[in-house]
């Protein structure tokens, strides 16, 4: 009898909770508001369909989605291998934190597309100064996010492992750095965000192929469905890579019992 | 060195005065500091002053005082985690300058003590790992220790699915796995229920028993310390607190607290308690 009555309602929130909605919304709404306005100002998600459809078609689609999605992967990885071992030793060590504080202080503000012009000049046009672009995208959110889980630890940890006859190096490795893995993980996600912000502005110059070279120039063309299309398979992709990371992440770490939502 | 052997005692305090850094701001907003020391020029004060003791080897001493009198400072001394400002602590003799495995230290927060990306037979065995036992060796004495603390059968959990007592347990295992010779605690179970309290209380009794070793534990409740202890010794109340005194137990285990020679003992500690907190007149947190 409960049951029955709970059934639509669970189906309900589980609906709810999908974001079906949302998107329904947003989809509707953007139909909308292209119907005000002329396809090369604002085409609708039909037009930008057609657009994706052509692309395909043309068999430009997949090199671009292919080599964004390579840029991005190599330099995400980059900062993982930069940020992380960093992240935890400017974490871990007071001398270390000290020197490095003010530094990262700076930096964290100053986003990747400031170097932009910098970075063409000092590394050239090719693949090196792009992936260093997103190296650095994905450094700074990967870092302090493993500087924040390092020093969330608790001290008593550290006791506990040193009365148990640990050396520093031992509980470095046995207790820094398991325990910071769960706010590492968050910092990998927000570095993946990164990564894929700044391709745009990585391909913003001197590229022939990507999704940020396809948005970039389709306004030169009048395509702007190419543009919008651009948009849509850069949201997707990294909204499906977070969603997926968060589930590894989720069922990884469920004993430190800490689920991120 | 000497007199390692010629005292006869497992650990010596000798002197002991304890100081914190003068941390002005912290210090307004702590209690149990004298006001006026707050702005002088000099340390705050002595949190503790002159304390001396003596703790028979394989002894269950227990250390009883109001809240903020100095218990965790003095067992923190004794862990290694603080210096001491003057004065010595001495384990068979030899002076204690850091934490060593000789002493095994279950905190008051079992939650926050341990290993919650570890498996209850992983953190058991943490100590051994770093001492360089090997794996079966580890895996043997873990599974001894899992045993002798009630979890067989949870040697796979992870700490996030255990309740609070059970992780207590599970701390209480990682440090006898080392075989220390010493057992700190400080306010072990403090944080649990009243009945996995009173488990835990005697489960740590057969522990003792079985393993021998010498176990200072620390409480701020006065039945606590009636139930376990052979010794206690009364903290006086802070700053420049001292052992007051130190009573004997005089009844076998298990204690039946309901005993009417048992109740009019805890009364008579009850009083010595009152009077040590009291000797001070001013400056008491007498709510604590
Ligand atoms: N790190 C510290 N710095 C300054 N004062 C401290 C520090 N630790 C403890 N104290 C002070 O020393 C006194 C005794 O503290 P503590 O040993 O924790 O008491 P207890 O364990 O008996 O409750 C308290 O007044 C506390 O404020
Ligand atoms: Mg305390």
């Amino acid at each position: 009898m409960k049951n029955k009555k709970k059934r639509p309602v669970y189906f309900l929130s589980a609906i709810g909770k999908s974001g079906i909605i949302t998107w329904i919304l947003i989809i509707l709404i953007w139909e909308i508001a292209s119907k005000f306005n002329t396809p090369e100002f604002l085409p609708g998600p039909l037009a930008t369909l057609k657009g994706l459809r052509e692309l395909i078609d043309r068999g430009v689609l997949w090199d671009d989605v292919r080599i964004s999605l390579q840029r991005v992967g190599i330099g995400w990885i980059r900062g993982i291998i930069i940020a992380v071992p960093a992240g935890l030793l400017i974490g871990r060590f007071k001398p270390i934190r000290f020197l490095f504080e003010p530094f990262i202080n700076f930096f964290r503000f100053v986003p990747a597309i400031g170097f932009l012009t910098l970075f063409l000049m000092w590394f050239g046009v090719g693949e090196a100064s792009k992936l260093m672009l997103i190296t650095y995208a994905s450094v700074f959110p990967i870092m302090i996010n493993t500087i924040a889980a390092v020093s969330g630890i608790d001290p008593v940890k550290y006791q506990a492992a040193e009365s148990l006859g640990a050396s520093p190096l031992q509980s470095f490795f046995t207790v820094t750095v398991p325990g910071s893995v769960p706010g590492i993980f968050t910092g990998i996600r927000l570095g993946l965000s990164g990564a894929i912000i700044s391709i745009v502005s990585a391909e913003m110059l001197a590229a022939s192929e990507g999704i940020g070279y396809l948005i970039y120039t389709s306004r030169l063309y009048y395509r702007t469905d190419w543009i919008f299309t651009g948009i849509v398979v850069l949201g997707l992709f990294g909204f499906i890579a977070d969603k997926v990371l968060r589930k590894i992440g989720n069922s990884a770490f469920k004993f430190y019992g800490i689920v991120n939502q | 060195m000497l007199e390692s052997k010629t005292t006869g005692k497992k650990i010596v305090i000798k002197g002991l005065n304890k100081q914190f850094e003068q941390e002005k701001k912290g210090l307004l907003f702590s209690k149990n500091i004298n006001p006026d020391a707050v702005f002088a020029d000099e340390p705050s004060g002595y949190v503790l002053r002159d304390v001396n003791l003596e703790i028979a080897e394989g002894e269950f001493h227990i250390f009883l005082g109001a809240s903020g009198c100095g218990k965790s400072t003095l067992l923190n001394i004794i862990a290694g985690f603080l210096e001491a400002t003057d004065g010595e602590v001495l384990l068979d003799g030899k002076k204690i300058k850091k934490p060593g495995s000789e002493r095994g230290v279950v905190f008051q927060s079992a939650e926050a003590a341990v290993f919650p990306w570890l498996t209850v037979r992983k953190n058991v065995e943490y100590g051994l790992k770093m001492q360089g036992v090997n794996k079966k060796e580890r895996r043997r004495i873990a599974d001894e220790c899992i045993e002798l603390v009630g979890l067989k059968g949870h040697e796979k959990k992870h700490p996030s699915e255990l309740s609070g007592g059970m992780k207590q347990r599970v701390q209480i295992a990682r440090s006898i796995a080392s075989n220390p010779e010493i057992l700190i605690m400080d306010e072990p179970f403090g944080a649990l229920d009243a009945q996995t309290r009173r488990n835990l209380q005697d489960e740590l009794i057969t522990i003792w028993k079985k393993t021998k070793k010498t176990i200072l534990f620390v409480t701020h409740d006065l039945q606590e310390a009636v139930y376990l202890g052979q010794k206690i010794s009364i903290f006086s109340a802070a700053p420049d607190a001292k052992i007051a005194m130190q009573i004997p137990v005089p009844y076998d285990y298990p204690r039946k607290l309901d005993d009417p020679d048992v109740s009019e003992f805890t009364r008579n500690v009850h009083k010595v308690l009152e009077e040590a907190i009291n000797a001070h007149g001013a400056a008491v947190d007498k709510s604590a």
